[in-house]
């Protein structure tokens, strides 16, 4: 396939931030028809380079050939008139705008005068020729992430890229969208489009890719082409000599008889989003339950209900065994309750704040001094450095503000921070969400050995390999409700997976 | 690795700085159009403001008297502001601030000074913080706006205070002005060097201070930092938003009273309903500028003292209206909105 010359090469590409070598003479190509992942670690320098070839950043040094011209790429602007998009991981579409709004914002050239049919109809050609099917006319805000993703390629297409780089795509969509994007990447090949695709999951590579290029440490490790590469071998790439460990299932029989952590009863919500209905739920200490769904089906409310943030409009709340039913936010988390969000960059860390401070808000009051007037730094650090070696984990650097470390940093700060309390009782949404191989693991083993030094956790996750490998006890959610429960050892992926999309159990 | 793109750039405080010189000078650039266009001479008419102001004693003084209540009101909206609150109602809390200082000096005016001049200040801080907290309560509810009913509470402050001075309160002595009886001599501040320049000044410096240490050092500054910089992860990690809605509104509103108090106690020495020429409004305008630093708030304080006092220069050198000044106001916000980038 290589005879073809390719459509971007980038030579020698070395890019430094204060303190970091973020790119260090780094060669790329992409050739058009091929789908080119971008494999690394966190930090490894994969969003870096794509942020170079998109104009985000410029390069110290290096040069950036396209087709058989040498281009300067000084902003996303130049990019995308040279046919280069990228998809963020967070999207960018405006809520209250429909699908065809959206899309025609982003077009070159708009005209004065917008003829929103034309732009439908376009958009309903190419979905359809791509398997990209949305409503054109539907709201932003009622899509769902799979489909919001969908229009921001969508985008990319109607404006003529022809190379489009898409920044961790899989993170956010759920097993069978996954499935749905790699069918539509597969389309996008066989029309001669180039796709990067930046992800550190080696299924997802193995899955979809053409060719595999591996980072590690701001260099490039290897280039592959798909025959060539196993899965042992992209690791090695990845890790260099030091092999990240198996998740550990080690287990210590349940104390059935302890008083549970957490109970709720027939609990009730009403409000924005989904509602609960007659949830019932137990967690008793050194028990993990893990909570299986698609995602939107009432998972954040449910961790939200049981932080206190959102009212129970029905039913009882019994924490430790006292009634915490009308508990606010900080008496809930000062009697050791921990919660680890899904969006730690949006609902647990304060960007302009830096590492230290944000640990500190942990638990203002226990790191306050003289009634409140100084706060005692030197502690913050103590529990901050701690923490994070019990999740053997490398040191932040803790003058640097939140906001500007990288994702899995952010993952990670959000992990130390809350763990740091000792808590009794864990509710962990999508705790290894953005974190590479080691981290995960890492954080797999940390959650494992809270549960057993007597923890109970709720652990809700997308990755149904991590519920069954974690979870003493599994529940279903689907619409807001628990539609099944059972033993990991007595069902099967299979089982829980058609209780996550609305089918009845035992059939 | 999560997007990095859309975050503001920080520049470094002196490129801060002489940007802000810069988009300040071209405000004065197009006022001196205005006057031209008014057959003036903008460079006299520049140059008798300054002689007239800076470079003058008695001038100075008076750009200082001025800069006491602009601070204040100017402190009354930044505090609020840490938290994403926009307190608009500078002008009715100094007005209740003024208002509740003269009811102390009035009912209590047989108290020695060291009693009744704390008394005066802390029931001025009352006042202000009182009327603030009617808008804390309800945005902390989720009733109202705290920008709307500030705005709207401004009117009724004002009414309440022609109340007083109109009726109950009215000094029989005086004619028929509106106005309150003198405050004895034990009620008025004490002012330095024969002018006009009061306490007020060096309760304005220790707010600056206390502000800045509160933010910088202690458990609740961090806490208001968190919220202002996530307010959901504030939520999230237990913060009672709520209880600091009310007491940073409180603490502004006491902070526009204390400006009330200032112009009651020692430059009216009574009460009157023309308590205030929109100090209030030029204190949120100054907050705007700085942007909430507390130094940037002194510096322009001062810029808006000057011209303040400029405006009187104006109507009696250049017989121009002293109202033409709020053009040059007007010009200052301006350059500072287009300083922000549009979120």
């Amino acid at each position: 396939m290589h005879n073809v010359e390719p459509l971007v090469a980038l030579r020698g590409i070395t890019k430094s931030f204060p303190g970091i070598l973020a790119n260090d003479r780094v060669d790329f190509d992409v050739y058009p028809g091929e789908i080119h992942a971008l494999l690394g670690e966190n930090g490894a320098g994969k969003s870096t380079l794509v942020k170079v070839l998109y104009g985000i950043h410029q390069a110290d040094t290096g040069t950036i050939q396209f087709g058989d011209r040498a281009v300067q790429i000084r902003s996303p602007h130049d990019a995308r008139r040279l046919g280069i998009g990228m998809v963020f991981q967070q999207f960018t579409l405006i809520p209250a705008l429909s699908v065809v709004e959206n899309v025609a914002l982003f077009l070159p050239h708009l005209p004065a005068v917008l003829d929103h049919g034309v732009i439908a109809r376009r958009i309903e050609e190419v979905s359809g020729r791509y398997g990209l099917a949305v409503d054109p006319w539907a709201p932003a805000w009622r899509l769902s992430v799979g489909e919001q993703q969908k229009v921001e390629i969508l985008k990319l297409l109607l404006a003529r890229s022809r190379v489009l780089i898409l920044d961790e795509p899989t993170r956010v969509l759920v097993p069978h969208e996954i499935d749905g994007l790699f069918r539509v990447l597969a389309g996008l090949r066989e029309h001669g489009y180039a796709v990067v695709f930046i992800t550190h999951k080696l299924p997802e590579v193995l899955t979809c890719a053409d060719r595999i290029t591996v980072m590690r440490g701001g260099t490039v490790a290897g280039t592959l082409v798909r025959a060539e590469a196993t899965e042992r071998g992209l690791v090695g790439l990845m890790f260099g000599t030091a092999w990240p460990e198996e998740g550990s299932s080690r287990r210590e029989p349940i104390r059935e008889s302890a008083r549970p952590l957490l109970e709720l009863r027939e609990v009730d919500t009403s409000g924005d989003g989904v509602s609960l209905r007659q949830i019932t739920l137990t967690i008793a200490p050194g028990e993990i339950v893990g909570v299986a769904g698609v995602s939107g089906n009432g998972q954040r409310e449910l961790g939200d209900v049981i932080l206190g943030l959102t009212q129970t409009a029905r039913g009882k709340k019994i924490i430790h065994g006292q009634d915490a039913t009308r508990w606010s936010v900080d008496r809930i988390r000062r009697s050791g309750v921990a919660f680890v969000p899904e969006d730690p960059l949006r609902m647990l860390i304060v960007p302009p704040l830096s590492v230290l401070e944000n640990m500190a808000l942990a638990d203002t009051r226990k790191y306050a001094r003289h009634v409140g007037l100084t706060v005692d730094w030197i502690a913050v650090r103590r529990d901050l450095e701690q923490s994070t070696r019990r999740l053997a984990l490398e040191m932040l650097p803790p003058a640097v503000p939140a906001g500007t470390l990288s994702g899995g940093n952010v993952q990670r700060l959000s992990l130390v921070r809350e763990l740091s309390i000792d808590p009794r009782l864990i509710v962990a949404l999508y705790p290894t969400r953005g974190l590479d191989v080691r981290g995960a693991t890492a954080a797999r083993h940390l959650l494992l050995a809270m549960r057993n030094r007597g923890a109970g956790e709720l652990l809700i996750s997308e990755d149904l390999g991590e519920l069954f490998s974690m979870s003493d006890r599994l529940i279903v959610l689907y619409r807001g409700r628990i539609v099944g429960e059972a033993r990991p050892k007595d069902t099967t992926v299979y089982e829980i997976g058609r209780l996550m999309t609305g089918g009845v159990a035992g059939g | 690795m999560a997007s990095a793109h859309a975050r503001i750039p920080r520049h470094s405080s002196a490129r801060a700085m002489l940007r802000a010189t810069g988009l300040f000078g071209l405000a004065f650039v197009i006022f001196a159009a205005v006057l031209l266009a008014a057959g003036k001479d903008p460079i006299r008419a520049y140059r008798d403001i300054l002689s007239s102001t800076l470079v003058d004693r008695y001038g100075f003084s008076e750009v200082l008297v001025k800069m006491i209540p602009l601070m204040l009101t100017a402190l009354a909206v930044a505090i609020p502001s840490r938290i994403w609150l926009i307190n608009i109602g500078g002008e009715g809390q100094l007005y209740m601030g003024a208002l509740f200082a003269t009811w102390a000096a009035t009912y209590f005016a047989a108290l020695p000074a060291w009693e009744l001049l704390p008394l005066v200040a802390a029931l001025g801080f009352l006042g202000g913080g009182l009327w603030a907290a009617i808008s804390g309560v309800m945005r902390a509810y989720g009733w109202v706006s705290e920008t709307i009913s500030t705005l709207l509470l401004n009117y009724v402050a004002i009414l309440i205070v022609s109340f007083f001075v109109f009726g109950p309160w009215k000094d029989p002595e005086s004619a028929n002005y509106p106005q309150t009886a003198e405050f004895v001599a034990a009620a008025r501040l004490p002012t330095f060097f024969g002018t006009r320049v009061h306490l007020g000044l060096l309760i304005a410096l220790v707010a600056f201070i206390v502000y800045h240490v509160v933010l910088t050092r202690t458990r609740w500054g961090l806490e208001i930092r968190a919220m202002g910089g996530n307010m959901e992860a504030a939520r999230r990690s237990g913060i009672a938003i709520g209880r600091y809605v009310l007491v940073l509104m409180f603490i502004g509103g006491g902070l526009a009273g204390l400006a009330g108090v200032g112009e009651v106690s020692a430059i009216q020495g009574r009460l009157r309903p023309s308590l205030s020429p929109g100090y209030g409004y030029t204190g949120f305008l100054i907050s705007w500028i700085a942007g909430g630093n507390p130094y940037g708030i002194v510096a322009s304080a001062l810029l808006m003292a000057v011209i303040t006092a400029g405006g009187d220069v104006l109507q009696m050198a250049h017989r121009l209206p002293g109202s033409v000044v709020n053009i040059l106001m007007a010009l200052m916000l301006f350059v500072v909105l287009a300083r922000r980038r549009v979120p």
